[in-house]
């Protein structure tokens, strides 16, 4: 399916959660959609026959800057060779998405990054740790608010 | 077997110093720790291997730090690994000797002003005897190093001082 029938077929099913679709090129398309209704769609795609998104190739955290944060999903179907980007925007003040961990098992060890880069909380999440940082870091280092603390553990940290 | 062999014709006695036999064994047979971090590692491991050929210095990786001599910190430390690496170097036998190997462990290199994990020099947590410079360096340099660290070994003086 092309990235057209793609969307049209999300918008079908769900009117209400798609808040904008964006075609620049063939390779940079996206649709964006809500947070509170993203399993439900996360759901649709996965399993639906004729789109059967079953690998989720990457799953990134952006800062837009002025208290937005997101998220974007490249999906991508083995059985049918096609691709859709989804993106998810929160406010920084209480970043919450829900997880898809369960319907992608690849989003585990990403949505935990995503979580100790930007500190969006994914909500069902089975164990949400740092992955990167030491546990007692504090602040989430890619949010572009991030400060640097003078000492971790009393060793000095800037230059 | 070798040189020496059936030249001697009678059981002969070499006369030296402690401080001499010592320090020349210690230099002789410095054991690093396997230990690598970032790319530096490789030029490490292309050192060891036979193009450099570390063997001949006496030099020996070994797998854990309670037979090691040398840590050859080569490559980034993050501040994460910054507490096991002094753990590493508490383990280590005394005598023990650090070789900074790169910008990186020597002052954070690239990552010295926007690197928030990285660890700004890894004499911050250990000291460090030899630091080596490049990014990452040459064989040819890491070998410098370690010559200047047998020097250092040589020159060390392990008797009390005589009291006049």
């Amino acid at each position: 399916m092309t990235f057209q029938e793609i969307s049209d077929k999300l918008k079908e099913n769900f009117k209400d959660s798609i808040l904008e679709v964006k075609i620049v090129s063939p390779a940079d398309s996206s649709v964006k959609v809500t947070s509170n209704n993203w399993r439900d769609i996360a759901r649709f795609l996965r399993d639906d026959p004729s789109l059967k998104f079953d690998y989720l190739m990457c799953l990134s955290g952006v800062d837009y800057g002025k208290g937005v944060l997101g998220t974007v999903y490249n999906i991508y179907s083995m059985t049918h060779k096609h691709r859709v980007n989804i993106k998810i925007e929160v406010n920084s003040d209480n970043p919450e998405i829900p997880t898809v961990s369960d319907i992608w098992p690849t989003a585990n060890w990403h949505e935990r990054e995503v979580y100790d880069m930007f500190g969006i909380k994914f909500i069902g999440h089975p164990d949400l740790r740092r992955i990167l940082m030491p546990d007692d870091w504090e602040g989430h280092p890619l949010r572009k608010d991030y400060q640097v603390a003078e000492f971790y553990r009393g060793i000095k940290v800037q230059y | 077997m070798g040189l020496l062999d059936k030249k001697f014709s009678d059981a002969n006695i070499l006369i030296t110093t402690t401080e001499e036999i010592l320090n020349w064994s210690r230099l002789s047979s410095m054991w690093p720790m396997q230990f690598g971090l970032a790319c530096c590692a490789i030029e490490m491991m292309a050192t060891g291997a036979s193009h450099y050929d570390l063997d001949r210095f006496g030099i020996f990786f070994r797998a854990t730090p309670r037979q090691a001599d040398v840590m050859i910190v080569a490559g980034t430390v993050t501040i994460k690994m910054a507490s096991r690496i002094r753990t590493l170097y508490d383990q280590m036998a005394e005598p023990r000797y650090v070789l900074s190997m790169g910008s990186c462990a020597t002052c954070g290199g690239p990552y010295w002003e926007h690197g928030y994990h990285v660890l700004k020099g890894v004499d911050r947590v250990i000291p460090v005897d030899v630091y080596v410079p490049g990014c990452p360096p040459r064989p040819e340099a890491l070998l410098e190093g370690i010559i200047k660290l047998q020097e250092k070994i040589r020159s060390e003086k392990l008797t009390k001082k005589s009291e006049k």
